[in-house]
Order: C-alpha cells, then structure tokens, then sequence
C-alpha cells in the first residue's frame, strides 16, 4: 500500500498529489471538521472577530509549537519552553526601567537563546534524555523567574510597549503574522536547507546519520537553541500584549504546545513531520478550544474533550498512514 | 598509476582491555574484489571503521594512492572516495533515495540551501549507472532490503568511490538478489573500483573475490590467492589455535537417553538435524560462526519455531515444546549473550537465580524471601561466586562470576538437561576452568550437557561426543580418539552437499 502511495505522488496527477497531502496532512481534514460542526453549533464562532482571536491565541502555541517540532523531528523533547517563555516576559519588562524598552526585549530574546544552548549542550554531551534534561530545567528556570519577580507580576510602566502588539493587517494580529512568517520560514528551513535535511536524518535513524559524518551534537544543539529562542519571542510577545509579567506565565503551555505539534502528526520518535502539519495542529487546537468555550462548555469538560480528541487524532494517523512499522 | 590503492600498514587499535587490531597491514588493488575473513571478534569491523573514518587507529599509517592520509571522519572518507556499505543499511527511511545517497553530504550553496535540482539529477545519474528500476524521488522506507542496499552503491557512483567495503553484504539478500548484487560488484570491479568484501559465507567468497586475507585476535594470518587455496587452508588460519589448556573430562558413564531428535528443521537456518544425548554426557557443538549451532538449540527449546522435526524427551515422542514447557520438564538453555538474554544486570544475584522460577520460591504471589535466600547461598558457596551480597547488581560482576549466576539460575531448578551456549566467551582464564570443572561436574551427577563452543580446545576437552555444523547441517560425528583437531577443521571446511546446492 506505501508501494502504491509513493508511485502515486510520482505522477505528476494534480488532484492525486492533493490527496497524498492531505493524507499526510490530515489534521487539515480534521481542522476543516471542526469549523463547520462549531459553525453550525455556535452563531458568534463563524464571525471574523472570533477568527482573528483563534488565530492569535493559537498563535502563541504556535510559536513554541515551531520549535518544538524542530526538536521533535530530531527525536527529543524540550519541556522547559513554557517556563523559558515566562523568564523572558519577565526579563523584557522588568528590565525595560534600567535598560530601556528594547534592550530588555534583547536580553529577553538572548536569555531563550542560552537557555536553550544549555539544553542542548547538556542532551547532546551528556546523553541524558532530553525528557530528563528539560523537566530539570522547566523545574530550575520556573523557579529563576519567581526569584527574579519576587513571586509578584511585573507591570509595564511604559505603554507604549503595550501598543507593539496591537498591529493589525486585517483580522491578522502581529502575533499571528509573526508565527505564519515563522512557521513558513522553519517549513522552508526543513524542506530546502541542509539543516533540514539533517533534521530529519538524525531523528530518523541517528546511526546512519552520525555515519554519513553528519554532527549530531552540534546539530541538537543548534536545534534546542532555536526552540529556545523561539519560546522567548512568545514570552516577548505576550509581554506587549498583556503589559504584565505573571511568574506563572506560560504555565503547561509546553503540554498544550507537545498537544499540537503531535496532533498535526509529527511523530514523537522523530525523523517525521513538517511545519504544515504543525499550523494544522496549532489551529485545531486553538478552534477546538475557542468553540467549547463559545459554547459554554464547562472547564473540567473541555479537558476531558480535548484529551479524548487527541488520542483520537493519534489512533486515527496510525491508521491512515502505517507508520506503526518503525 | 600504482598498482595498489589503499594500503593499511601497521595500523594499531585498543580498546579498553582488548587489542582489537595488532599492527595489521594489508592492502587494495584497483579491479580486485578483496575478501576479509575471520571468527567474530578478529577485527574485521575494527579496520573497515579505521578505513571509514569511524575509528581513529591507535598506531600505523594508512596510504592512500601512494600518499599518507589520515580519515578524520566518515565524511572526508567518502569524500576521498573510500565508502563502507554496512550490514545494518546506514539509510534514513524517511527521506528520499536522492537525500539517501548524499546523506550528509548534500550539495548546498554557502548558505547551506540544498541545490535540489543537482541532488536529483546526481542522483538520477548514479542509479541509472546501477541500471536501478526506481527513482531519486522514492521514500527509502518503501522500499526492499535489497533495493535500499542499491541506494547505498549507488553512492560508490555518486562519490565516484575508489574503494568500497561491504560488511556482510548477502545477510538479508534472497538468492536472486544475491546474483544481481555480485553483478553489480563485478561491474564496478571492471571500472577499476577496489573492493574489500567481509563475509562468512566461505562460498561467496570463494565466488567473487581474487585475494583473502584471514584475521584472527587483531592480527592477519595472512593473505592468500583466492585461486590458489581451498577452505580448508582458510578455515585453519581461521581458527587454528595451539593452546595447551588443561581440561577435565567427565567419567564416561551414560545412563538413558534424555533427549533425541529427529529431522529437526527450521527454513533457512538449518536442515534435518537428528542426534540424542544421554544422562551423564557432555555432547559438544562445533562449527563456524553462522553455521546454526545456536538455533538449532534454541528451536529444541522452543525459543524459534521448528518447520519440521520429531523431538523425543525421556524416551517418549513429545511435540515440540514452548519455552514455558521446557523449563517445566527440566530442560534449561544458557544463552550466548547473558547480558542480553541471561541476567538482569540491576538485580542482584539472589533475584537472578530465582527469576526463571519463581514459583519454586513463593507461595500463591508472596515470595518466600528466606528459601530463595537459601538458594543463593547454595549456589553463590558452590560455585565460588566472588560477590559483596545477595543483592549487588551483578552488572558489576566480573564476566565469570556473571556466567556463574547465569548458571545457577537454571541449576536451582534441577534440570536433567543443561544446554550452554558458548559458556565461557569473554571471561577470564581462571573462571573458564572453573566453568569446565563444573560442566564436569553436572555430567557426573546425571545430567545430560550439551555445549556449543566455537573454541575448538574447549569442546574437545569437555564433550565425550562432538557434532560438527556446517552450513545449517550436521555433516559429522566424532567421539573417542576420533576427537581430534584435524578431523573438526576437516569436518567443518567440507561443504554440505545438499545445502550448497540449494
């Protein structure tokens, strides 16, 4: 049956390579779904207002959720993002007095950076798993930022920082222009640079790639270190956005962004997966969520919905695509 | 041009605690398929990884078209053109055949953007060269062993490789694939390429390669014209060892018959396998690596399906018997890897003895922690086995005292029929007497032994009755004064007939 599937996206068929992309991708089928049951069941979720906010609350998972799946094709896992996020929100506004607004934005963007080179460095030396290693450092950085915030909420003083965020093309807020930029940079990055392609040979089979000369360590180390920058752009972004800096920023969005990158399809072993899959999983999550609360779905219920639709969503891609062989 | 491409001379590796390449030399000429042989453990993988930039060596130099050069790693070997195909394809299933063949080493500009159009038509151009039925664009993972193994040939082309290594090239290849696999060899052969073949399959190499070079402990024996030796030259160099060890030999008294089989098959790993062993007997097992010593116990034992076969247990025709049912009549099979198969290296020595039989130590689901302390004690006295406690994880044991717990694991439950499969590999000298005094032993008390060793030494001086293997057949007998090392290396370098035709 792969036989067949691999030949069919050889010829050159329009409508038959749209099928093999969507069954790839076929969290677009069930994202699609979603948004005409919600329609049907909700008159307020159809409307471009409640668009333009699903697109920016996904936006913010959908940040984390890039890098995420650069680590995750490359078979790891960072859980510290969420916690990364909430030390540079803090940074970029509790700074902002000495430093000034843009300096601390910078520390913030740098501190991502070095706490996801410290991940990296610490999976890809001392071969601990990067499970491991992030739950210390989700744990060790959740902990800097109570610290540092003396276990208050940072206020801007400036608000005109407050105003950064409020850019709009459309229904398109700058956090959501931002992660599609992103999100198509890293797919670019993923399907046309060497980096890439390494990306997928060290989580597909890290043997045969540290035997082609590839170098693995420096390879994750680049990868964690994106995933950590890019938790710091979201923390940055929900700095202007709120104006405050909550210790407990960001908290188990590292689960929720895990959620939606495995729900595009992104297999957790690595070596498969693609930003494509990952804007349909962040959207699927973001509507599934905006449309049980448009309905007036109590909160225990919404979880209990939410989980069931994952694990539905990973029993149906073994289905569809097979990938139980290895 | 000189007449030889690679040249490996004096080059040195150690590992910790093992030599594993002896100042070895030997070297490639272009146009010649060159085969390297040897037991597992002589240092064939050491030197192709030294060649491909895998290993460092300890000492030596290598030269390369005449000139030194050091392989700094697996992609300036390629790059140079040296390309080792491996035994476990080195691909990665999820890309694409043309990312495949230039796995890591894809062409980009300098800002490191793949040049997409070059890799495909690179690609294209390197597996119409193979004359390959499928093109750049195909997802690796769909296709067949055989097919994957062309992808990685097909980088001998794409590197315009000098010199190509295969490790173990036919071990998942169907016969068919096999032929077209040495006609993709003997084509590259003609264009000059040189070509190093590891195997240990003697037909092959006796097929395809112009010159042998045999290695044995991290040293070569030597090297010889494929056309001007036979097997049995090869196979002494192999294995031909002048130990004087001292063995202790159990009193040849047999009682009744334990265990017989007949017609014992299992489809492509060995064929019509019948022989008995008797109370009070050591039968040994000898052959080559690859031969089907192990799964021919391990199909008696129920770990492998047999395809055909009668099995007779205390005289009375049974079916083949599951693993469970084994243990529960008294049969106990002493794997080969213990650290795989036989111990559970973060528990002490007293849960290892017991964990094959817990039902001997408990009462309903509570265990009865004081018997099988007992038992410990027993067996960890009888067997001198060196530890601080019952409950030091025996991964910190020496080799020896490990076998050792192996060993009494199966003999707490007073089997009537040990099978031990390679007993003594990787353990020190002193232990290996003991293993050999106990075998001893256990025969004398009634047990039926059998051992497989590939130390010839070893199972002439334990067994009172040897069974040569060859090729998935038993193709001889030896006992008394008919065991001798001539008569196993002429028994184990005769080709089976009915195999080899097959």
């Amino acid at each position: 049956m792969t036989d067949a599937t691999t030949t069919s996206s050889q010829s050159t068929s329009p409508f038959g390579s749209v099928i093999q992309w969507l069954l790839r991708n076929h969290i677009w089928v069930f994202l699609a779904l979603t948004i005409v049951v919600f329609s049907l069941a909700s008159p307020y979720f159809l409307t471009v207002k409640n668009m333009s906010n699903i697109l920016t609350q996904g936006a913010f998972i959908g940040i984390l959720a890039i890098g995420m799946t650069m680590v995750m094709i490359d078979g790891e896992i960072d859980l510290s993002v969420g916690a990364i996020l909430a030390l540079a929100c803090a940074l970029s506004i509790g700074l902002q007095p000495v430093i000034g607004s843009w300096p601390a934005v910078f520390v913030g963007l740098l501190s991502g950076a070095a706490l996801g080179f410290v991940n990296g460095t610490l999976v890809a030396l001392s071969g601990m798993h990067s499970f491991i290693v992030t739950l210390g450092a989700l744990i060790g950085i959740r902990g800097l930022v109570f610290v540092y915030t003396g276990e208050n909420a940072l206020m801007v003083e400036d608000f005109a920082y407050t105003e950064i965020a409020e850019v709009y093309l459309g229904p398109l807020s700058l956090t959501a222009m931002l992660f599609i930029a992103l999100a198509l940079f890293f797919q670019w990055i993923l399907s046309s640079t060497r980096h890439g392609r390494e990306t997928y040979a060290v989580g597909d089979n890290i043997e045969a790639a540290h035997d082609a000369g590839i170098n693995v360590k420096r390879h994750k180390i680049i990868n964690f270190t994106l995933c950590g920058t890019l938790a710091a752009v979201c923390g940055i972004l929900l700095s202007m956005r709120l104006g405050t800096a909550e210790p407990n920023a960001g908290k188990v969005w590292e689960l929720w962004t895990i959620i939606a990158v495995v729900l595009g399809g992104t297999r957790l072993q690595g070596g498969y997966g693609s930003m494509w899959m990952t804007i349909g999983g962040v959207f699927t999550l973001a509507v599934l969520r905006n449309g049980l609360r448009l309905l007036n779905t109590p909160n225990y219920v919404e979880l209990m919905v939410m989980g069931a639709v994952l694990i539905l969503a990973l029993v149906l891609d073994k289905a569809l695509n097979h990938r139980g062989d290895h | 041009m000189t007449d030889v491409i690679l040249e490996v001379r004096d080059i040195t590796k150690t590992f910790p605690g093992v030599k594993a390449l002896d100042a070895v030399s030997f070297d490639i000429r272009p146009g010649e398929v060159h085969a390297l042989v040897g037991e597992n453990g002589a240092g064939k993988s050491t030197l192709m990884k030294t060649l491909a930039g895998l290993h460092q060596p300890d000492g030596g130099e290598i030269l390369y078209m005449g000139k030194p050069i050091t392989v700094a790693g697996p992609l300036e070997a390629r790059q140079e053109g040296i390309l080792l195909i491996h035994q476990e394809l080195s691909l990665s299933p999820e890309l694409s055949v043309a990312e495949n063949i230039y796995l890591g080493a894809w062409p980009t500009n300098r800002f490191g953007v793949l040049k997409k159009r070059e890799l495909r038509q690179n690609s294209a151009k390197a597996l119409k060269a193979l004359g390959c039925g499928f093109g750049p664009d195909v997802r690796v993972g769909t296709l067949s062993v055989a097919m994957q193994q062309m992808v990685e040939i097909a980088r001998a082309e794409a590197f315009r490789a000098n010199v190509v290594i295969f490790d173990e090239p036919t071990a998942s290849l169907t016969d068919n694939e096999k032929d077209q696999l040495f006609q993709t060899i003997r084509n590259l052969k003609s264009k000059g390429v040189g070509i190093v073949y590891i195997s240990h399959k003697m037909d092959e190499i006796f097929d395809i390669t112009d010159r042998i070079t045999v290695l044995r402990d991290g040293q070569v024996q030597g090297t010889v014209d494929t056309a001007g030796t036979d097997l049995n030259q090869i196979t002494r160099m192999m294995i031909g060892r002048t130990l004087d060890n001292y063995f202790v030999k159990a009193k040849a008294e047999f009682g009744e018959e334990v265990l017989r089989v007949e017609g014992l098959s299992n489809k492509g790993l060995f064929r019509d396998v019948s022989f008995s062993v008797r109370q009070g007997e050591v039968l040994g097992l000898y052959g080559l690596v690859g031969a089907g010593r192990s799964e021919v116990v391990e199909t008696i034992f129920g770990v492998r399906k047999a395809d055909g076969g009668k099995l007779w247990w205390n005289g009375a025709e049974i079916p083949l018997p599951t693993p469970r049912q084994s243990i529960d009549m008294g049969m106990a099979l002493v794997p080969e890897s213990r650290k795989e198969q036989g111990l559970v290296l973060m528990m002490g020595g007293r849960e290892n003895t017991s964990l094959p039989h817990l039902q001997l130590f408990s009462s309903g689901s509570i265990m009865d922690k004081k018997k099988e302390l007992e038992t410990y004690r027993k067996y960890q006295e009888a067997l001198a086995i060196k530890t601080t406690g019952p409950d030091q994880a025996v991964s910190q044991l020496s080799g020896g005292n490990q076998q050792k717990f192996v060993l009494a694991k199966w003999l707490c439950a007073n089997p009537k029929l040990i099978i031990l499969d390679e007993p003594t590999r990787g353990i020190d000298v002193g232990s290996k007497s003991a293993i050999h005094e106990l075998i001893a032993e256990l025969a004398e008390k009634g047990l039926a032994v059998i051992v497989i060793s590939s130390e010839m030494p070893e199972v002439l001086g334990v067994s009172h009755r040897v069974l040569t293997m060859s090729e998935g057949a038993v193709v001889a007998a030896f006992e008394g004064d008919g065991l001798t090392e001539e008569n196993l290396i002429d028994a184990v370098s005769h080709q089976p007939a009915s195999v080899a035709a097959e």
